[in-house]
């Protein structure tokens, strides 16, 4: 029977939650790391038990975690052999320093920074993990203050993208409230040259050529916010989703506003529709039905908790406009909670499981696609991010 | 014999019980101490002070025998109490943060 593992970064460490096929009875270890923050945790699609962990804290700064055998064990590469449990860990799988070499193209080093004076680039944590689709050592990293690094050497050294941070518009770069972060990494799995990005707050961005070269794909969003409402960089962009059958057609939550692209980002049109509030942070799609797409609506900018009270999954079947609201099982009285960028997942059973955590500690899992929700568990420290892998 | 104490976060990262204890040629210094500690336990390049700066980060403190030497300069030389092994240097995680 398959398996579910369900990896959980809050802010406090991490959790690893597992189920048999039925997700009905979950086990609950962790936390891992305990009193660091993990930001971000996910497993190799080409090696399973391959997971890597992104541990950081204001005090400490960035640790990459590694672990071989799906988070009983876990080790920082960079030694020769991953440590064993019990001894000190050799590696230093925590250096990402910004490419300043001339032989790359002389990249930028500075941004707009919040007074408007242009800011330095400065290294603060590992916000995304993205392993590659096909080789377990190769990871992408997206930081803050906003770049893309890549490992191939299972964590042991990372190399920056200096394409990216160095595309022409990156002086205008901004930081939004949460930093200036890369927070979205999408692979094509079509297109082993083609990934998506997203930045907050200077939007989303792709190469066709395996990461060398960048270009916004910011047309149609609509920003009131920013002096321009359509530039062509300043979106605040929360966060995109793409079905992997699909890979041309994007979902994404922007600081207000649920919009679609059916050009690989070239272009996006809003599918809002009858949401009761089209701010919010997450989206995904369904493992089965690529225009199956969920989100989380929550007030505004200014009051990040969902509204009412009422904590609300809301579920188009034909690809946005049309949303239906998914409550069974959710606190519908008293509940003033968020779902943050990355904390939302699905699995590929039959039927899709779909997993979404809350800053207030609680993960919630639907193993009907969102027809009816119960609680993993509901006092962890606030949740960062869930990810799911599905076993056999 | 040089006595460190680390905060508890970076105890257990490095798989560390108790007190370091390592053995330095003079002068001793906190530039010097730092290294040693990267040296034996690669797990902490980063976390002390910074990978390029070298600067030590801001809110990470370093005491010894009462005294906040934490502005002192890298190369330093520590006090004879630190040198001698009487008083550990104890390397503190700043109360911030709320």
């Amino acid at each position: 029977m398959s398996e579910v593992r369900v990896l959980v970064g809050t802010r406090k460490g991490a959790f690893i939650l597992t189920s048999d096929g039925k997700r009905e009875h979950w086990d609950v270890s962790g936390p891992y790391f305990a009193g660091w923050e993990i930001y971000h945790l996910k497993g190799s699609p080409a090696e399973p038990n391959r997971l890597y962990a992104s541990q950081s804290s204001g005090w400490f700064g960035q640790v990459i975690q590694r672990s071989n055998d799906g988070g009983k064990t876990w080790g920082t590469p960079g030694g020769e052999e991953m440590p064993k449990p019990d001894s000190p860990p050799a590696g230093k799988s925590n250096k990402f320093v910004y490419d300043t070499s001339t032989a790359t193209g002389k990249p930028l080093t500075t941004h707009q920074w919040y007074d408007g004076t242009q800011h330095p680039w400065e290294f603060k944590r590992v916000w995304h993990l993205e392993p590659s689709l096909s080789d377990p050592d190769e990871v992408y990293a997206g930081v803050e203050d906003a770049a893309l690094f890549r490992t191939t050497d299972g964590a042991h050294t990372w190399q920056e993208f200096a394409g990216l941070r160095g595309h022409g518009t990156g002086p205008m770069w901004q930081p939004g409230a949460g930093g200036l972060c890369l927070h979205t990494i999408i692979l094509d799995p079509k297109d082993a040259k083609r990934m998506f990005i997203a930045i907050s707050a200077a939007g989303a961005f792709r190469t066709d050529d395996g990461g060398t070269t960048w270009r916004p794909i910011n047309r149609g969003l609509h920003s009131p916010y920013i002096p321009d409402p359509n530039a062509e960089i300043g979106h605040c962009v929360h966060h995109i989703a793409m079905h992997p059958n699909r890979p041309g057609v994007l979902f994404m939550q922007k600081h207000w506003d649920v919009m679609r692209s059916e050009n690989a980002g070239d272009s996006w049109q809003e599918v809002s529709g009858n949401l009761p509030s089209d701010f919010g942070f997450v989206i995904d799609v369904h493992a089965h039905e690529p225009e199956t797409i969920y989100v989380v609506p929550i007030k505004s900018d200014g009051e990040h908790f969902v509204p009412d009270g009422k904590l609300r999954v809301y579920r188009s079947r034909n690809g946005g406009n049309e949303w239906e609201a998914l409550t069974k099982g959710l606190p519908q009285t008293n509940c003033y909670v968020n779902v943050l960028r990355d904390a939302m997942a699905v699995d590929s059973l039959d039927k899709c499981g779909v997993y979404f955590g809350t800053t207030g500690g609680q993960v919630y899992a639907s193993a009907d696609a969102g027809d009816t929700w119960s609680p993993i568990v509901r006092d962890l420290p606030t949740v960062l991010s869930v990810e799911v892998q599905t076993l056999p | 014999m040089i006595r460190v104490v680390l905060p508890p976060h970076l105890r257990g990262l490095a798989r560390i019980s108790g007190e370091v204890e390592l053995d330095l040629p003079a002068p001793v210094t906190q530039r010097s101490v730092v290294d040693a500690l990267e040296s034996r336990y690669p797990v902490l390049s980063g976390t002390i002070r910074d990978h390029v700066t070298q600067a030590r980060r801001p809110f990470l403190r370093f005491f010894a025998c009462g005294e906040d030497l934490s502005h002192e300069q890298p190369d330093a030389p520590l006090p004879d109490a630190v040198v001698s092994g009487t008083e550990p240097l104890l390397i503190v995680g700043a109360i911030a943060g709320g």
